[in-house]
């Protein structure tokens, strides 16, 4: 008996060192991680809560969930909202399948040919991307001004003319970083497919682009959401109302403090962000390779 | 596809896929029906240039599809196939975007230097048109063909018609009694009521000016309200030959100087001029003028603070939670990790605004919660601003490099980590000699593209403060928080305010230089190039 209570201190007192050895090692991580998710998610859940918001003023949103009503939601409809949101998901949509369709020839071309120039167009297309396009909206200004004199569908105010614009950094922006995938794809497996007769057509669209998908979903996702983000650009280009993106819209909602509406800005905030969300999240793993493959998104 | 067809298809390897014959597959077809519509649009784009004489654009669009069809239809040029139709548009909208920023820096294009003499000269001819004294009255009707309006007028009893770019003409049409046009030939009468309901439509009726005859000299048909139209002459006259507009009221002769302006001989000058090379006049007017150098240098200071201090703190931040997370031993890591970046996944403009408005001195919730209601004025006073600044860019940037370096982490070779536990080194000793070295060395390159990206992080400073609260010792726009990209858009005028293309643009290059250097400091750091 006299053993096994010794025993059973003993246990105990090793437990309670185990105990706090865990405390000091792990456990504490776990608070930590909730002052974390508070940091992350307060912003997010306050728009949420602003969104439910009865008044839509800024003053009666710091209650949280003090109200719940739809009012925000529908008044939405009144604005130009959809039409905004409409304008962003085409020219978005656009922006990226361009980009991925140029970005993946630009790539197979440059992974699968042998061709004198290869080195230097190369370079030359590493040394072109650092330069961001955004800088030069003057120029592209003026030069919408021209050509829509000759094209009208190509002049300012048109949304046609702003995906091309945002096209010119397709090739730049994207083909680097599929061309370290493309390499990854062995040479071997196109040597079968031309001996069994397939033209560079079908090895391309056939077996190629089947194979690199992760990579086509990681380089639309960017070139949707640098798109979506676009503030300067849609900004010089898109003169009327109707033609604005959500970027362009949503600033004028909230930007003018005396009349900012801060209620349905909350409510567009909430309908634009959550498909963006939740396509980001799924498509986490391809992304972060993505990432430190070296695009930033903006 | 058509693997079968073309299989089978005898096949000489002479002859080029495009131009077979014997394999034709589906591939084939939609080529050939693509660079059909390529071609329609491409023949109809050059008519069109031809019409409005834009003979740069001509050019550009006849090489750019003679190139297209070559490339397309012929057996050589493999590669080209498949790069061709991104590096047209690389070359239009980046590479000439450039060299036109370039151009643009070295003239006085802007407010008052909006285009070439020609439109100058025409420009100063409409705005010194007056009414002519003693002109008739015309009754007049608005009529249009489509999307062209004209004017119709009854002229003693005959109608005339004519457009902006066609003089008065004689038409068949009917009268009523007050002489006003009714009906007119080939052209469909707008009520009167149109013109009041159609804000649009009544601008430009009224904006619209009929020449009276091929004479420049005779005027043109203005109206007012729709229903009369009266003859207007300009007070200038311009002569051609001696290079010259003259004002026949008062008589002063107005001449080019060489900064784009009409002046006179009594020294006034005409508002509407035309853009001149300056050469490198913008670039120093950005240092030397009292107005823009003391802003300017403040602003371009910032620009790398703020570049510097956004890595390093979200870099350090993210680093920090990395540690911390990278550990087995904590459960359900995969959901934290999700919770984590939340920041990153929602879209920053957004991101921006809503800290604009949590950021607000009265009513936002930052105050609110953890102030207890104090009235902070972060956006309002300049170093508060700059620190809200980084502030909402450290929440936006740290779930990046939280990514970046659990991955790096994660990829440490657990070797040498256990060797140095063997040797003896501490957990500290253990983080700075050798697990932070080479995390380094492999994230600097991400580091340095993201230092490039700040540097030129429009939306955030845009989205969150305007560049405000504004310097209050210099009268142009610019404030504390602005970055060289943000104070450019302001300079620009593209937004409203005073416009200077030119120096706008000088700047953009200075920026592109600095970009250019940071970026070549990546360039080798990545040595990406050795993997060509």
């Amino acid at each position: 008996m006299a053993t096994d209570a010794t025993a059973t201190s003993r246990d105990n007192r090793r437990n309670a060192t185990r105990r706090k050895r865990w405390w000091a090692e792990v456990g504490w991580k776990y608070p930590f991680a909730a002052l974390v998710i508070f940091y992350a998610a307060f912003p997010l859940v306050f728009v949420l809560s602003a969104s439910f918001d009865e008044r839509g003023s800024l003053a009666s949103a710091s209650q949280l969930f003090a109200s719940f009503s739809l009012v925000n939601y529908q008044e939405l409809n009144d604005t130009l909202f959809w039409t905004w949101m409409g304008n962003s998901l085409v020219i978005g949509v656009a922006a990226a399948v361009g980009a991925v369709l140029m970005g993946a020839a630009a790539a197979y071309a440059f992974s699968r040919f042998r061709f004198k120039g290869r080195r230097t167009s190369l370079t030359g297309l590493l040394i072109l991307q650092m330069f961001p396009q955004t800088l030069a909206f003057v120029a592209i200004f003026l030069l919408l001004i021209s050509l829509g004199e000759v094209v009208p569908s190509l002049g300012i105010n048109s949304k046609l003319a702003l995906i091309c614009v945002y096209l010119g950094t397709a090739l730049g922006a994207n083909t680097f970083l599929m061309y370290g995938f493309f390499n990854s794809i062995p040479a071997e497996m196109d040597e079968a497919a031309k001996i069994d007769g397939a033209s560079h057509a079908q090895i391309f669209w056939g077996m190629i682009i089947p194979l690199v998908r992760p990579i086509l979903a990681v380089v639309g996702l960017l070139a949707f959401i640098s798109a979506f983000n676009d503030y300067i650009l849609a900004r010089v280009v898109l003169v009327s109302q109707e033609n604005w993106t959500l970027a362009i819209g949503m600033y004028n909602w909230v930007s003018d403090q005396l009349t900012a509406r801060w209620g349905i800005f909350s409510a567009g905030a909430v309908i634009a962000a959550t498909p963006i969300l939740v396509l980001f999240l799924s498509l986490q793993k391809l992304i972060v390779g993505g990432l430190t493959s070296g695009s930033v998104k903006g | 596809m058509s693997t079968d067809t073309e299989a089978h298809a005898p096949a000489p390897h002479k002859e080029a896929h495009a131009r077979s014959w014997q394999g034709l597959g589906w591939g084939f077809i939609v080529k050939l029906l693509l660079m059909m519509v390529i071609n329609a649009l491409g023949v109809a784009a050059i008519m069109s240039a031809w019409n409005a004489e834009a003979w740069a654009i001509l050019a550009a669009l006849v090489l750019f599809l003679v190139v297209a069809d070559w490339v397309y239809f012929s057996k050589r040029f493999l590669p080209l196939k498949y790069v061709y139709p991104g590096l047209v548009f690389l070359l239009v909208f980046q590479v000439f975007a450039m060299g036109y920023t370039a151009y643009v820096a070295t003239t006085n294009y802007g407010a008052g230097h909006n285009g070439t003499k020609q439109q100058a000269v025409d420009a100063a001819l409409i705005q010194a048109e007056r009414e002519v004294e003693g002109s008739a009255t015309y009754p007049l009707a608005v009529v249009r063909d489509g999307d062209t309006i004209g004017f119709a007028i009854g002229d003693e009893g005959v109608v005339k018609v004519g457009t902006e770019e066609q003089p008065l003409q004689e038409v068949g049409g009917s009268l009523d009694d007050s002489g006003k046009p009714t009906s007119v030939d080939g052209w469909e009468v707008v009520p009167i009521g149109d013109l009041l309901s159609d804000q649009a439509l009544a601008k430009e009726v009224t904006d619209l000016r009929v020449p009276v005859s091929e004479d420049a000299n005779d005027g043109s048909l203005r109206t007012r309200e729709g229903s009369t139209a009266k003859i207007y002459r300009s007070s200038l006259v311009w002569d051609p030959d001696a290079d010259t507009l003259t004002d026949t009221d008062s008589g002063v002769v107005y001449s080019p100087n060489d900064r784009g302006t009409f002046v006179g001989d009594d020294g006034s000058s005409l508002p509407t001029g035309w853009y001149v090379g300056v050469g490198l006049e913008n670039f120093s007017k950005a240092v030397s003028d009292p107005d823009y150098a003391k802003p300017l240098l403040r602003i371009t200071a910032w620009t790398f603070a703020f570049a510097f201090l956004t890595v390093a703190t979200s870099f350090l931040l993210g680093l920090f939670f990395a540690l911390i997370f990278n550990d087995d031993r904590v459960r359900g890591q995969k959901t934290l990790r999700t919770l984590f970046i939340l920041p990153y996944t929602f879209i920053s403009f957004l991101t921006a605004l809503v800290w604009r408005g949590m950021l607000n001195a009265e009513f936002g919730i930052i105050n609110d919660w953890f102030f207890f209601g104090a009235d902070i004025d972060w956006l309002g006073d300049p170093w508060l601003a700059r620190l809200s600044v980084i502030m909402v860019n450290l929440w936006l940037g740290y779930p990046y490099w939280f990514l970046i370096c659990t991955g790096a982490l994660q990829s440490l070779s657990s070797e040498t980590m256990e060797a140095a536990k063997i040797d003896g080194a501490g957990r500290w000793r253990q983080f700075r000699s050798i697990t932070f070295p080479l995390l380094l060395v492999s994230t600097a390159p991400l580091a340095i593209a993201s230092f490039a990206f700040n540097f030129n992080n429009f939306n955030i400073i845009f989205m969150l403060t305007d560049g405000g609260p504004n310097f209050d010792d210099t009268s142009v726009p610019l404030g504390a928080t602005d970055l060289l990209i943000t104070a450019i858009y302001q300079i620009s005028g593209v937004q409203g305010g005073r416009a200077d293309y030119g120096l706008a643009s000088a700047l953009s290059i200075v920026v592109f230089v600095v970009v250019g250097i940071v970026s070549a400091l990546a360039f080798r750091q990545t040595k990406k190039l050795e993997e060509i």
